[in-house]
């Protein structure tokens, strides 16, 4: 996983609650065996017409915002299926940084494991965020654990200590885990002592 | 003397194999259900990090999402895509020595309906897979929640998955349903009154009155849309029901292990006193037959009801997403339910796919025909569940009726395989979301029980089944 830790880029504005994965990334494209490729498709019933042609007054067809790394989006962002494969069309895409009022725990889970640092704020901070994503860099730092508006103002943000940790380094949390690999081997047999039918 | 505990308490500490300072906790997990779509990748990451398997008799693989409903499926699939990612996943099971149930095995069916009818899904057990419909298997008191592929792969190499612990959230359903209301009227009924995003954070424990009285099956499709209220994981304590439900099941345990594991599952059940973080308590008997009208499950009122009217709601959010949905879904505000015409029924799916659900839909259909309008398509969950329908001879009835009869698949929940909408066609769906371009581009979803379902394929329209049967 690639390490985060400042990031500056243009915002994307999403305004919508309840955007779900299947308009994130639909059905059609879960059949890849890939994980990247995907940036094309996302959004795709929002962002292409009948004909797969680009709709013009969707956010991510206007010039300004083409190179978006940071989308800033309504409550209950990702809510719906677990498909992994709605990161892996944002990461494909450019985005780094999702910012919304709240996000559906698999998704939430899911983004971090692919380096897509989340952050959740107040609806009012949202808001107020959303008023200027006009195109202009926002900054995201993950040390500091603020974001820089266009206009200098600072928000701070909050975020567990063993994600961020994680994102900072660009740990990888199998390695993480197999370190502890003794302590998994302990858990079985003691288990198996205790509840042998989960052994058959 | 310890402090009282819930449910999903217990299930938690009971297999946390470390915590770090900040909570982050490994937890071990007893079953992990695989499918196509969301393994090809872990499988990948494996390789690439040349990592093997922690051990591979915890987890099982079967074909569902891709899988064509139509009798010819075993010779003829005919998007490649589909089929590479089929055969992706045959050819990882055995690379990698995991157990799989090919498409021709009567076994095959919908991962999270043969979970349970193998008697591999039993209360205690962490359950995962990489479907967010994993939600199903908590209707034993097994704490199952849906992952991604990273933690799929995370899963196949440690047998466990670093998590924060969520918050407990109590839903509590006192007294009996109406005759005529089912689980999944329940189950929308709690969405409509938490929204989707009500139990975020939170594993909800179901308890009551409404939810003992169900059947197995029926709790089934009540903690099976328990993520569409936001929540990863819904529970229901286990009792007799659970156990008889269990008994004799291929997978379940034999002889003097059963005793002792029934031993074990009585122990598992929330402590008077234990402390949830939110509770929500509704009466069973203002519960009639429920009907989504939008593209977002909590989009569900009575079928009595009327299309909602955004001039009605002053929160500019609510205002936009109903008048979004309104135009996706090519309806008018203020229309009534009852009386909306659809052209087509799907019966099916992890939601209502068994032997029960079928029984209650032919019940309906039962000397009546399918309206001219309407194609029906009765998709079993698993080729046991079509087996078992044949025994009854359900079959024949929904062929009297002009339906059409399947063989066990995903089938037109997702759209993943040949059985979808066309764009603008309406369909009453006992599937599980009515996301806008869910069941195929342009397509209108509107979530129902199978009663309810059949009974918008007699009359042509949404109707309130309770019109049609007498319940």
């Amino acid at each position: 996983m690639e390490k985060f830790s400042v990031l500056t880029g243009v915002t994307a504005p999403m305004p919508m609650v309840n955007v779900d994965t299947d308009m994130i990334m639909p059905k059609q494209f879960l059949k890849t065996i890939k994980r990247t490729g995907l940036g094309i498709s996302v959004f795709y019933d929002m962002r292409y017409d009948e004909t797969e042609a680009e709709r013009p007054e969707f956010i991510l067809n206007q010039d300004a915002y083409r190179n978006s790394k940071i989308l800033i989006a309504g409550r209950n962002f990702g809510c719906g299926s677990s498909r992994e494969h709605a990161p892996w069309g944002l990461l494909d895409f450019g985005f780094r940084c999702m910012i919304a009022p709240s996000f559906a725990d698999i998704f939430y889970n899911n983004c971090f494991k692919n380096g897509i640092l989340c952050i959740t704020l107040s609806e009012e901070q949202v808001e107020a965020l959303t008023a200027q994503a006009d195109g202009s860099d926002f900054t995201v730092d993950l040390e500091k654990m603020e974001i820089t508006a266009p206009d200098g103002s600072v928000t701070p943000f909050d975020l567990d200590p063993t994600r961020r940790h994680n994102m900072l380094n660009g740990l990888d949390d199998i390695a993480l885990t197999l370190e502890r690999l003794d302590k998994i081997k302990a858990f079985e047999a003691k288990q198996q002592a205790e509840q042998p039918w989960l052994y058959t | 003397m310890t402090q009282p505990r819930t449910l999903y308490d217990k299930l938690w500490d009971s297999h946390a194999v470390h915590q770090d300072d900040d909570g982050a906790t490994l937890i071990y997990i007893d079953l992990h259900l695989t499918h196509e779509v969301t393994t090809p990748q872990a499988y990948e990451g494996l390789r690439m990090s040349n990592r093997r398997m922690h051990r591979t008799d915890k987890t099982i693989a079967v074909p569902d999402h891709n899988v064509p409903s139509t009798p010819d499926r075993l010779e003829k699939i005919d998007d490649p895509e589909s089929r590479l990612q089929l055969e992706t996943l045959k050819q990882n099971s055995k690379d990698f020595g995991v157990e799989y149930i090919p498409m021709d095995d009567i076994r095959q069916g919908i991962v999270h309906i043969i979970g349970p009818e193998q008697g591999l899904t039993q209360p205690g057990k962490t359950i995962v897979c990489g479907d967010s419909h994993t939600a199903t298997h908590g209707a034993f008191g097994a704490l199952a929640f849906g992952i991604g592929t990273s933690d799929v792969e995370h899963t196949l190499a440690t047998q466990t998955l670093s998590m924060q612990k969520s918050k407990n959230m109590l839903v509590r359903v006192d007294g009996k349903l109406p005759l005529g209301t089912t689980s999944k009227d329940l189950i929308l009924a709690i969405i409509g009154r938490i929204g989707t995003a009500g139990g975020t954070g939170h594993v909800i424990e179901y308890q009551g009155e409404a939810f003992t009285d169900l059947s197995m099956e029926g709790r089934m499709t009540v903690c099976n849309m328990t993520i569409e209220g936001g929540a990863r994981a819904g529970l229901v304590a286990p009792d007799e029901k659970t156990f008889e439900y269990l008994k004799g099941k291929p997978r379940s345990p034999k002889s003097t292990a059963w005793e002792a594991a029934v031993e074990f599952w009585k122990t598992l059940k929330t402590d008077d006193g234990a402390k949830f973080d939110k509770e929500v308590i509704i009466n069973a008997d203002e519960i009639i037959p429920h009907v989504t009208w939008g593209t977002s499950p909590e989009d569900v009122l009575p079928i009595t009801g009327v299309v909602p009217n955004p001039d009605n709601f002053d929160d500019p959010n609510k205002k936009a997403s109903i008048s979004r949905s309104l135009e996706y879904m090519g309806l008018e505000a203020d229309t009534a339910l009852d009386g909306i015409s659809v052209d087509k029924v799907f019966i099916g799916s992890c939601t209502n796919g068994r032997i029960e659900d079928l029984r209650a839909a032919a019940a309906v259909v039962e000397g009546r025909k399918v309206a001219d309008t309407v194609q029906m398509l009765v998709v079993p969950g698993s080729g046991l569940v079509k087996h078992q329908a044949e025994e009854e001879g359900l079959n024949e009835i929904f062929l009297a009726a002009g339906a059409d009869w399947r063989e066990p698949s995903c089938s037109m929940c997702l759209g993943m395989n040949p059985d979808i909408l066309q764009p603008g066609e309406r369909c009453a769906s006992t599937s599980n979301r009515n996301f806008e371009g869910r069941q195929g581009r342009g397509g209108r979803t509107h979530l129902l029980s199978p009663e309810m379902a059949a009974a918008a394929a007699v009359t042509g329209h949404l109707t309130d089944v309770r019109k049609v049967v007498s319940p």
